[in-house]
């Protein structure tokens, strides 16, 4: 008995609008960040610093471009797979117009300086809630689809769908959990150590149930599609799911290389990471092998060799990103823009092309129309892989270069490089480079707008696409004996969100558990004392301000370092650090031990002009600390806060904390002018006099080596 | 905050052995996924791997299948 439906492709229309919109805008933000760390002026105002415009750019190409394009593909495909409409409209539209409100709260927040400082997790706690109700919208949306569909077995893009839900919804509550402190203000519930490793577990995974599961569902019914012939081996794409979902969750820690987290946890993570080329190539060459035969049809249609760029590009970064967790490349690339040119590899190779591709195929289809311009599509295609080549090799060479730079020493042992300023500006050539690669993968993405203008003017959207299915037979009792025990969990969606669930979790709590539990994994430091008030104040700047996206505090064991910044860093120095600000990128130098390295005068001037301090500098300016009084009434407040984490302030703190505040700014206040024999006229209540604070106390605790290992609390 | 789940965690006597039990029992599932994947009949192989191309793929207006041809 055949029942007539419809798919709803006005939501598929919606998100892949958004998809297009956002897309350019996050984009745009992008060439602006590359564009202000080789231009300081373009660092406009307080809420244009490069620090906050850089989380706005990835949060907007992550969660806004891809996001999008992640459900105008799952909204289009599922409906198709399962052959039935979507379970809910109302939800439909209340996940899109959620969705997209989240957006908007993070373009306004996070300019304002209002984040988490944990990167790629910056959002606060409201939108973290708003996040978390949007995605349960979007979950019973598909949960609901999958339970009224007509078609028995689930394809395996619909379990890259599951897995991606399921995971992401783990990450996300898990990462976030934080002490508010007002609406717009909280502290990780983590703290050091720990909160790295929940953040780097969350990271590499939003890496890979983000950016990587979700895109390979997509490329499961989109490429077979855009190819008309079916994947080249079925077998081999389950194998890839479970072996991807099963490898990937375990992986984190190679972002904490060196670090002062636990060896077996580094160790666990390389040796997860190495394991998953064998999935990932696996699911590369799948792609690939599934275009056998019709490679001439490559040379003529634009969607397909967007897709084919794109599973290249796939297939280049999952070798390259567990080359990088050997401990060998990581000592080279970590914390150059070796790391940035791998992501890029990834964003605009593989999700960027892999979005154009499917926008291409499904517009025509979706206004019942032919494309505007074929020939605009392959210029396109050919402007924004030579994005992809002038933006990445230049920082390929820019990495390599500096990482030596920093490592060089003379014969005689003395560091060869001793201003950090002299290995930045040695590459700034590459940072110019990679703003030119940018604009061309820009210029590529606008010509595609206007194409996609040109065809919605020429069509009309088929709003409600009719279709005809069999309704699914009911379940007849025992699955019969020929049956297998895969196809049996393959119709039943809740049980294989059960499993997957149950896979990433024992990966995550095996990976993160210890951490917690065995107190010897992170040993205290008895001198290591929480921060004054005014320190903490200080602190909220530095995240509030972003420094570290380009400051990393974590000094790693090699004698290059050591030499440079100082002792190296102890998991013990962190235990008040909620959150961590490890940092992932060093465009300036570690501040991990910046504590009585210079007088609190230079910290002054260097802030208001950088280069008054360090010729050539390409830091911006922040000259609104000078004007900006410090928030002092938030103390209490913040210091009780602390108290509810954990951290040993005394009893009744809270109360003296603004009067503490106070008289360690006048301290301060009163050194910079006998030091600068009265030129230096500071006013205690600035932000500056807490930054400097902050930046005076950092690594000073067991400064001169002496690290005299405490009592285990 | 953690402290409660701490303390009840290094309650337990011989905790350190769970890690290994789940990872065994991971791997297991997995090796069992391997040898059910590689037993697929033939016939529900095709099955699958037709799905994307089954539904009539909302063709062009002019039933061609790409935008080139």
């Amino acid at each position: 008995m055949m029942e007539r439906f419809q798919y709803d492709n006005k939501i598929v229309n919606a998100f892949l609008m958004a998809t297009i919109v956002f897309g350019i805008v996050g984009m745009l933000v992008g060439l602006i960040a590359a564009l202000q760390m080789i231009i300081p002026w373009m660092n406009a105002a307080e809420w244009f610093t490069f620090g906050r415009i850089r989380p706005l750019h990835t949060n907007a190409v992550i969660f806004a471009f891809v996001g999008n394009g992640i459900f105008a593909g799952v909204y289009y495909s599922l409906q198709r797979l399962l052959k039935a409409r979507m379970f809910s409209d109302g939800l439909s539209w209340l996940h899109f117009w959620g969705w997209q409100l989240i957006i908007v709260a993070a373009a306004i927040t996070l300019p304002l300086g209002i984040t988490s400082g944990k990167e790629y997790a910056e959002l606060e706690w409201p939108i973290d809630i708003a996040i978390t109700l949007v995605w349960v919208v979007f979950g019973i949306n598909m949960f609901g689809t999958i339970l009224k569909r007509r078609e028995r077995h689930l394809y395996v893009a619909i379990w890259f769908y599951i897995a991606t839900w399921v995971t992401v919804a783990m990450l996300h509550i898990v990462n976030s959990m934080a002490m508010p402190v007002g609406l717009f203000k909280s502290y990780s519930m983590y703290a050091g150590v720990q909160d790295a490793l929940v953040q780097w577990w969350y990271g590499h995974n939003a890496v890979a149930f983000f950016l990587t599961t979700p895109y390979l569902g997509l490329m499961y019914y989109f490429l077979p599609k855009a190819a008309n012939r079916p994947v080249y081996s079925y077998k081999l794409s389950i194998i890839h799911f479970w072996a991807l979902i099963f490898i990937y969750i375990w992986a984190g820690p190679h972002h904490l290389l060196y670090s002062s987290l636990p060896e077996w946890t580094q160790s666990l993570g390389i040796v997860f990471s190495i394991m998953l080329i064998a999935p990932s190539w696996g699911g590369m060459l799948n792609g690939l092998l599934t275009l056998r035969g019709a490679w001439d049809r490559v040379r003529e249609d634009p969607v397909l060799k967007f897709m084919v760029v794109a599973v290249t590009a796939y297939g280049m970064v999952t070798l390259e990103g567990p080359l990088l967790s050997t401990k060998l490349l990581n000592s080279i690339s970590h914390f150059t823009d070796w790391t940035i040119a791998h992501v890029h590899v990834g964003g605009l190779g593989w999700n960027g092309f892999l979005t154009f591709g499917i926008i291409y195929w499904m517009l025509p289809r979706l206004f019942g129309t032919k494309l505007y311009s074929v020939k605009l599509a392959n210029a396109h295609f050919w402007i924004g892989t030579l994005g992809i080549v002038f933006y990445a090799i230049p920082l390929y060479f820019a990495g390599f270069t500096q990482s030596l730079m920093w490592k060089q020493f003379t014969p005689d042992g003395y560091l060869v490089y001793k201003n950090f300023l002299d290995t930045l500006l040695q590459i700034k050539y590459a940072y110019w480079l990679r703003a030119l690669g940018g604009t061309l993968y820009l210029g590529g993405a606008l010509i595609m707008v206007y194409n996609v203008w040109m065809t919605v003017r020429a069509g009309k959207l088929v709003s409600n696409e009719d279709a005809e299915a069999p309704a699914m037979e009911t379940e007849t009792g025992v699955a019969t004996g020929g049956s297998h025990w895969h196809r049996w969990i393959e119709r039943r969606p809740i049980q294989m969100l059960v499993a997957s669930f149950v896979l990433v979790v024992i990966g995550g709590a095996i990976e993160m558990v210890p951490t917690f539990l065995i107190e010897s994994n992170v040993p205290t430091i008895s001198s290591v004392k929480p921060y004054t008030p005014l320190e903490l104040q200080g602190r909220d700047i530095y995240i509030r301000e972003g420094c570290y996206v380009c400051h990393s505090q974590m000094i790693r064991p090699f004698r290059s370092e050591t030499v440079r910044y100082g002792e190296y860093s102890k998991a013990g120095e962190f235990i008040y650090d909620h959150p961590f600000q490890w940092g992932s990128k060093r465009t300036g130098p570690d501040l991990a031990r910046e504590g009585g390295k210079r007088s609190d005068a230079w910290h002054y001037y260097h802030m208001y002009d950088p280069t008054s301090t360090s010729d050539g500098s390409l830091m911006p300016p922040y000259t609104h600390m000078y004007d900006n009084d410090l928030d002092i009434a938030s103390t209490p407040a913040k210091i009780r806060a602390m108290m509810k984490l954990g951290v040993p302030y005394s009893e009744g703190f809270d109360e003296r904390s603004i009067e503490d505040a106070r008289a360690q700014a006048q301290g301060i206040v009163d050194r910079m002018r006998e030091a600068s024999n009265g030129e230096i006229n500071a006013n205690t209540d600035k932000e500056i006099i807490a930054l400097i604070a902050y930046l005076q106390r950092l690594g000073t605790d067991i400064s001169g080596g002496s690290v005299a290992e405490g009592e285990v609390e | 905050m953690l402290k409660f789940i701490k303390h009840h965690m290094t309650s337990i006597v011989g905790i350190e052995i769970f890690p290994i039990i789940a990872f065994i029992l991971f791997f297991t599932f997995f090796l069992v996924m391997l040898w059910y994947v590689i037993t697929f009949s033939r016939k529900h192989v095709a099955h699958m791997e037709q799905m994307p191309l089954t539904d009539k793929g909302s063709p062009l207006p002019d039933g061609r299948s790409s935008i080139n041809n």
